[in-house]
């Protein structure tokens, strides 16, 4: 019995390897086929990544929330995408009104702060609310309880905010300060990815040096390695999960608004697709672990831009750029086949044991 | 042998009872079914559009074309009064699905008018059409739902709205013989709608004597197409077309002006974006572009007044290009069930569900907003007349969409 059992179990590892190995040697082939094409020159690679990173900040950021619940309650906050909705969708509202007024062409950085911090402000409220009402009451309840949960909360608040705020979709105004590229040599970069790209890697490293350095950042910590010691220790438990709150809020609104300057529409929906890479990102990253999660994200934008032309275009795949999504997940099974934890994850594994 | 008697005595009375009332139920025999309308109750008509989410702007125009029908009937059919219903289908295969579904099961319901995406209708027609319901479309433009060869699946199924195969191949001669551009490329977003848009555009095009760059894809829900229009632009085109709908289109307007050898491409979109939501999706960056669309110069003298009653009702101009096609769709119904419904003598109406069919399926030289509407065996009903629209300034920033075609092939 036991025998039967060890070996259709080397039968699903062997098949996972010979999986694994075909999609390694389809990249391969594709990618050297696709270089001896020539269709591209430098240029074009250097645009590619720089929109992967640029989208892969992004994700980084909403991954930022997703890893550190996870890593604090164990649970998967299913409605930290609609946190990352809320702030921009509201702040939607005061940018257009700062643009009617004029006071958005005439103080465009004063305006963006303001919108920056309508954003961070409603998501965190959104966040912390969450945490209160939907998830305290539950700590003590088995783990599949907050889970559901928290797609429900999802749930409520998209439908909540389609209520408030109409089924449609809303623009953000031109910023002409964000508008345009920077030329350098041969190279051509937006503006407002460099301005997304400087702004997640900023806020990022402020996010790292704050759960390192600081004694918030210790307690949090201390809390998520193990709860009832760190209580023991005297940390108050249940502040340290509001600020855990606070700060995937924070970051998640923030992201938002990155998001909204980038792509401009809004609407209640616009949460769930990034939600759900970001969501990737925090297991390619090893969930739980935040410089996994940064790591993850930026992996994640990086295979999205590139991988459909660099991978595909070469093996004459038609319109491989619609097959991006396939090859991010793709991606994500390759990582989960040879490192079961995530990028970064074992340290973190170690650590729990 | 005495029993045997008796038990034929109660057949006969049986038969004779059932003989009684049996010419009522005979006359109202229909192969798949009667509705049944008591005096007071309501006819009810519903509809299936996509009235929620980014592409709302396509569902409520038509919602308001079938809303303005039943104002011209003054709400009542035969007497009856006229209940609209629906449900949203979110222009997605899932939503098509859970729309015809719940309405499926709604045996008050005599017709519907939808879908709106041609994505809905391809599962959602089955369930309705199974149900025995007849749907008539103003806006799903895929040529597989009326080809010849749809099947049964499809038989209760016709449109108002014209077949992809006209416009996208008026899009193809606008592009080689108007902007004599000789290579282009395409983007469709895998919903049956632009893809077989696209593929028309592409066929034609090359007939013409144009070479195709590159028919490439995305995802209705991307927002990032920086990359496939930089893999686009690597292709050297002229001008590109995206027949997609409001979301996505938006982002491919406003990214190919960022990407490098795109900013000079001619942009060209469809109908499925044209509409003051796209200008809003799109801003400054639709200034300049074209959309092939239905040519309302060339609709019927009553469009003037349509736009009167809509302008009065809901204080705007229309919102997207097939509120007449869905107020065509919705007086044929009722052209159909002023033919086919059988009132009892007691004032209660019989419709047949096959019968109704039949009517639909058979107008002819039906005098509507779009034209004169003759429905082939196989539902298509239109009289297609496709324009080609430019965007100015004034049009983004006033929300409104352009009058008067910049091109008709006729």
């Amino acid at each position: 019995m036991l025998r039967r059992v060890l070996e259709s179990l080397s039968l699903t590892d062997s098949f996972m390897w010979l999986t694994g190995g075909a999609i390694v040697a389809v990249i391969v082939v594709g990618s050297a086929a696709t270089l001896s094409m020539g269709r591209y020159s430098g240029r074009h690679w250097f645009d590619f990544i720089i929109f992967g990173l640029a989208q892969g900040s992004i994700y980084a950021l909403i991954a930022l929330g997703y890893t550190m619940v996870y890593g604090i309650l164990r649970m998967i906050n299913f409605a930290h995408s609609e946190i990352f909705m809320s702030g921009p969708y509201t702040a939607c509202y005061v940018a257009m009104a700062l643009s009617r007024s004029g006071f958005l062409e005439s103080q465009p950085i004063l305006s963006l702060a303001v919108i920056f911090i309508v954003a961070m402000a409603v998501s965190t409220v959104i966040a912390v609310l969450l945490e209160r009402i939907a998830y305290r009451p539950l700590r003590t309840a088995p783990r599949l309880v907050p889970l559901i949960t928290a797609i429900g909360a999802s749930f409520f608040l998209q439908y909540t905010f389609r209520g408030l705020y109409g089924s449609g979709f809303q623009a953000y105004p031109d910023i002409r300060m964000l508008q345009g590229a920077w030329l350098l040599g041969p190279l051509r970069i937006l503006k407002i990815q460099v301005v997304v790209i400087l702004a997640a890697a900023l806020m990022m490293a402020g996010l790292y040096l704050f759960i390192q350095r600081t004694r918030i950042g210790k307690a949090i910590r201390a809390v998520s390695e193990d709860k009832e010691i760190a209580a023991l220790m005297g940390i108050d438990v249940d502040g340290m999960i509001v600020r855990t709150f606070v700060i995937g809020g924070m970051s998640a609104g923030a992201a938002g608004v990155l998001y909204a300057l980038m792509y401009r529409q809004v609407h209640f929906f616009m949460g769930f697709i990034p939600g759900i890479k970001a969501f990737t990102a925090a297991v390619l990253g090893g969930i739980g672990n935040i410089p996994g999660a940064m790591l993850g994200g930026v992996f994640l934008g990086l295979f999205e831009s590139l991988g459909p032309n660099l991978f595909l275009d070469g093996l004459g795949v038609p319109s491989p750029n619609q097959l991006k999504d396939a090859i991010a997940f793709i991606m994500l099974v390759m990582v989960l086949i040879f490192r079961p934890t995530g990028i970064l994850g074992e340290r973190l594994a170690e650590k729990k044991a | 042998m005495k029993s045997l008697r008796l038990l034929s005595l109660v057949i006969l009375a049986t038969m004779l009872v059932s003989a009684a009332c049996g010419p009522k139920a005979v006359a109202y025999e229909d192969k798949i079914g009667v509705v049944t309308i008591k005096p007071g109750e309501p006819i009810v008509i519903a509809y299936w559009f996509v009235v929620a989410g980014p592409d709302a702007s396509l569902g409520t125009d038509t919602k308001r074309g079938i809303e303005i029908a039943i104002d011209d009937k003054g709400g009542k059919l035969l007497g009856f009064p006229i209940k609209l219903i629906g449900e949203d289908s979110a222009c997605n295969a899932e939503g098509g699905v859970a729309a015809a579904t719940k309405l499926a099961a709604n045996p008050a319901i005599i017709a519907l008018v939808g879908s709106n995406c041609s994505s809905e209708a391809r599962p959602g027609v089955p369930i309705l059409t199974k149900a025995g319901m007849v749907t008539v479309s103003p806006s799903n433009t895929a040529p597989f739902l009326t080809d010849p060869n749809r099947g049964p699946d499809y038989a209760g199924y016709l449109r108002t709205a014209h077949n992809d195969k006209v416009q996208g191949a008026v899009a193809a001669e606008f592009a080689y013989k108007q902007m004599k551009v000789t290579k282009a490329a395409t983007i469709h977003d895998g919903s049956p709608y632009a893809e077989a848009l696209q593929a028309v555009f592409a066929e034609t095009f090359k007939k013409l004597g144009g070479t195709i760059t590159a028919q490439e894809a995305v995802a209705p829900t991307d927002t990032d197409m920086r990359p496939v229009l930089t893999k686009i632009a690597a292709g050297k085109p002229e001008l590109l077309y995206y027949p997609i709908f409001i979301a996505a289109g938006g982002h491919v307007t406003r990214q190919a002006k960022q990407v490098a050898g795109m900013e000079k491409v001619t942009l060209m979109g469809a109908d499925g974006m044209f509409s003051p939501d796209f200008y809003k999706a799109a801003g400054d960056a639709a200034v300049g572009m074209y959309h092939s669309s239905p040519d309302f110069s060339a609709f019927a003298a009553g469009y003037k007044d349509f736009l009167d009653k809509h302008q009065k009702k809901y204080g705007e101009k229309p919102l997207a290009p097939f509120h007449a096609h869905a107020y065509d769709a919705s007086m044929m119904i009722f052209a159909a069930i002023e033919k086919v419904a059988k009132k009892g003598p007691d004032g209660t109406l019989y419709i047949g569900r096959q019968a109704l069919r039949d009517a639909l399926f058979a107008t002819k030289d039906f005098k509507g907003l779009t034209g004169n509407l003759t429905c082939s065996p196989s539902g298509d009903c239109a009289d297609p007349r496709i324009a080609v629209y430019q965007t100015t300034a004034d049009n983004v920033k006033n929300l409104v969409m352009p009058e008067t075609p910049t091109w008709k092939p006729y």
